[in-house]
């Protein structure tokens, strides 16, 4: 997937390698205004971005960033999925005047029925933004979570994402198994809800603090 | 005559003259910076614009200390209970104003976590619009404290605790 | 008698605390003295921010960017108008981006008078803040009769800036590159050679540069630790390609070397400013964007060089003119992390000087 499109080299090789090394796990990828996001399987994740630390280079983890796909995900018709793929965190969308010929290389079409696209969208997504100091690039690799379903804490590999998980588990509510101190950063320890949720109004609900 | 069309003593009259006089020209601040109006308020106690000329250059650090309460910035329902236990700390007479929009009434966050307006905690003097207020606007809403403490009654509280010390 | 229970105590500072820099509060254990634990509690001044620009247009969001990092508020404006105009394919004309990166310089030079306003007050040495903020007075000067504001400014827009540059403000601007080198002399005076000043940064509140890369340390913190680290000369956004600049990079990582750093990154500030005003192109001052702007499902991050360090954002657009969700990636965030391991072992009282070279603003913390 992606053959010859990427056109910063650091960025192509550590994706040529992690799909060679984790061919099961990566699930698609796209590219596009010099970035390149990659989505991969939720077990995966430790080992993924492991590689992407000590073998492909990636030293810094900008950020960690969570998502609600609740407005995203189809009304419960199949058909409805590629209105939702973009939004389900794929592709990147392209500048202006751009082509989609990153996208006509990739197994996963944008339009038609494969393995990725057959799974029902999930509730959140979580998107892990790296950087690589100095040939300065940058790579987003991110996973999907369903309701409930909790995923690996990222710490043991870069601790930069100690807050940023304790953030999303604030304001989401995600489980991050293995983190050394999950609670809440912002709200205080009582308050009920998760308000970056979209079925969380903007007001907030009575009986908060 | 106080306004309200009471006759005062005029002994008293003239020793609240006196002490609002002094009070109003000695008003220590209590400047709780909570967020971007703490900036302005700050820029106002540095030396272009020098809130010292009216007497209130000494910020005080505790709220044991000070006499007016400026609430300068967002109010969060976190940080509501700390600014009604500040308040509570201040000794009497004291005085609050509410700098900013936030303080006024929430400012630009209708959110969850912003109390909307800092009068439902604590009760407010004067209020100061802007956001954040220019520190000419933090002035102007100070002499207006001042005029509103000039026309107090202070002696009043001697023979009535709970009296409200301005019409 | 004192018994073996007393040795270790616990200390609180804040949310209400003249040197903490905003509403943060420290849970401090200290033995003796010497601090054991440093555990900031946020959250005092969370607005909810992300989840209130959910509901407003992309054009609605760039005030409310303002009151992030509020000392800062046009870099603010800077990270998003970039990170939108990125997402929705806007060429900002070549004017717009100098007169951009003349803003964000005037900012950033705002920005660091205050801290070292602050970090000086902090320290004990009142008359920096003074002098810090009369020498930011003219800044401030410049961007109210630019833009209207002095603090929280909105001096950038979707494709451009607001204004023009007037004959005016060009003359406020060169007389400010005129008079600033004596302000920042002048606080060097202060502060260089002063043996208080050394006592109390020399040594303190060191952090090794594997750990500050680690921990995600940017900005002139990561600078301070041996990291030539500036995303202006790495991933230049905006024209800065266009410009010369030094990189100030020193390696002992304590107070001490991050306050040389802010006081050279002023210096090449003015130097930017002083180019990007000399070689100003002609053009429009803003691209034509439409009042409804609408973006096609995508999703985006840019981050740039703010004061304070790597400010970043993720734009997931879905075709409305709202946006889905926009994270803000906090420099200063991601920075207070690092407090605890700095200020390890040092005193109780070298606590105040840490959070001060820090440079940290709650508005950005807290979101």
């Amino acid at each position: 997937m992606l053959d010859g499109q990427i056109d910063v080299a650091p960025v192509a090789q550590a994706f040529e390698r992690l799909r060679d090394r984790f061919p099961e796990s990566v699930l698609d990828a796209s590219y596009a205004g010099r970035e390149l996001a990659v989505r991969v399987r939720r077990e995966d994740i430790i080992p993924v971005l492991r590689f992407l630390k000590h073998e492909a280079g990636f030293n810094s983890l900008t950020d960690v960033v969570g998502i609600d796909n609740l407005k995203s995900l189809p009304t419960g018709r199949a058909g409805d999925a590629p209105a939702s793929r973009g939004a389900a965190g794929a592709a990147p969308s392209l500048p202006a005047g751009r082509t989609v010929e990153a996208t006509a290389a990739l197994p996963v079409s944008q339009k038609g029925e494969t393995t990725a696209a057959s799974e029902p969208p999930k509730r959140f997504s979580i998107l892990y933004q790296l950087y690589r100091f100095p040939e300065a690039c940058r790579i987003r690799i991110s996973v999907d979570l369903a309701e409930a379903e909790p995923v690996d804490s990222v710490v043991p590999v870069y601790r930069a994402a100690d807050w940023a998980e304790r953030e999303i588990f604030d304001m989401f509510g995600i489980d991050f198994t293995g983190h050394p101190d999950l609670r809440r950063i912002y709200l205080p320890d009582e308050f009920e809800g998760f308000p970056l949720r979209k079925d969380f109004p903007l007001e907030g609900k009575t009986g908060g603090v | 005559m106080t306004e309200s069309g009471e006759r005062h003593p005029f002994l008293l009259a003239k020793l609240d003259e006196l002490i609002s006089w002094s009070q109003k020209n000695s008003l220590w601040p209590f400047g709780s910076g909570l967020a971007c109006c703490a900036i302005e308020m700050i820029a106002t106690a540095a030396a272009k614009y020098d809130i010292s000329r009216f007497g209130m250059e000494l910020f005080r650090a505790s709220p044991r200390q000070a006499d007016v309460f400026i609430v300068a910035g967002t109010v969060t329902n976190k940080m509501a209970p700390v600014v009604r236990r500040l308040w509570e700390q201040m000794p009497d007479p004291k005085w609050v104003v509410a700098m900013g929009n936030c303080a006024v009434s929430g400012g630009p966050f209708p959110t969850y976590a912003v109390l909307q307006g800092v009068d439902k905690i604590i009760p407010v003097d004067v209020y100061i619009a802007g956001c954040p207020p220019t520190p000419q606007g933090l002035l102007h809403g100070l002499i207006t404290l001042q005029n509103q403490i000039a026309r107090s009654h202070p002696t009043l509280e001697i023979f009535d605790r709970d009296a409200r010390r301005t019409d | 008698m004192a018994s073996k229970a007393f040795k270790e105590i616990d200390l609180n500072m804040g949310p209400q605390h003249p040197s903490t820099h905003g509403v943060l509060r420290l849970k401090v254990s200290i033995d003796n003295e010497v601090v054991l634990h440093v555990e900031p509690v946020l959250g005092y001044l969370h607005r909810g921010m992300e989840k209130l620009w959910e509901s407003q247009t992309y054009h609605q969001i760039i005030p409310l960017t303002d009151r992030l990092d509020y000392l800062a508020s046009l870099s603010n404006n800077l990270g998003y108008c970039l990170t939108v105009e990125k997402l929705a394919g806007i060429e900002v004309p070549k004017r717009a981006q100098y007169i951009r990166v003349i803003l964000a310089e005037l900012q950033r030079l705002a920005s660091h008078l205050a801290w070292i306003g602050f970090m000086a007050n902090d320290v004990g040495a009142m008359t920096v803040l003074l002098y810090g903020f009369e020498a930011r007075e003219s800044f401030l000067d410049i961007f109210e009769t630019y833009a209207g504001g002095r603090l929280t400014i909105h001096g950038m827009r979707l494709g451009g800036v607001p204004f023009d540059l007037d004959e005016t403000v060009i003359g406020m601007i060169r007389k400010v590159l005129e008079t600033t080198p004596k302000w920042i002399a002048d606080i060097e005076g202060l502060l260089t050679d002063n043996r208080i000043w050394r006592h109390r940064t020399e040594g303190i509140g060191i952090i090794p540069q594997s750990d500050a890369l680690e921990n995600g340390l940017t900005g002139p913190c990561l600078r301070a630790a041996g990291m030539a680290w500036d995303l202006r000369r790495d991933l230049p956004y905006s024209s800065y390609e266009d410009f010369d600049f030094d990189i100030p990079v020193r390696t002992a990582s304590d107070v001490l070397d991050r306050y040389f750093v802010r006081m050279e990154e002023m210096r090449q500030s003015l130097r930017i400013v002083r180019q990007a005003l000399d070689r100003l192109p002609a053009g429009e001052h803003i691209a034509k964007v439409p009042r409804t702007l609408r973006i096609p499902p995508g999703e985006i991050y840019h981050s740039i060089e703010a004061p304070k360090g790597e400010l970043g954002f993720f734009i997931r657009s879905n075709g409305t003119d709202k946006p889905e969700r926009v994270k803000m990636r906090s420099p200063s965030f991601i920075n207070l992390m690092s407090l605890e391991q700095m200020c390890k072992g040092n005193l109780f009282s070298d606590i105040v000087g840490v959070l001060g070279s820090l440079d940290i603003v709650l508005g950005e913390i807290d979101k």
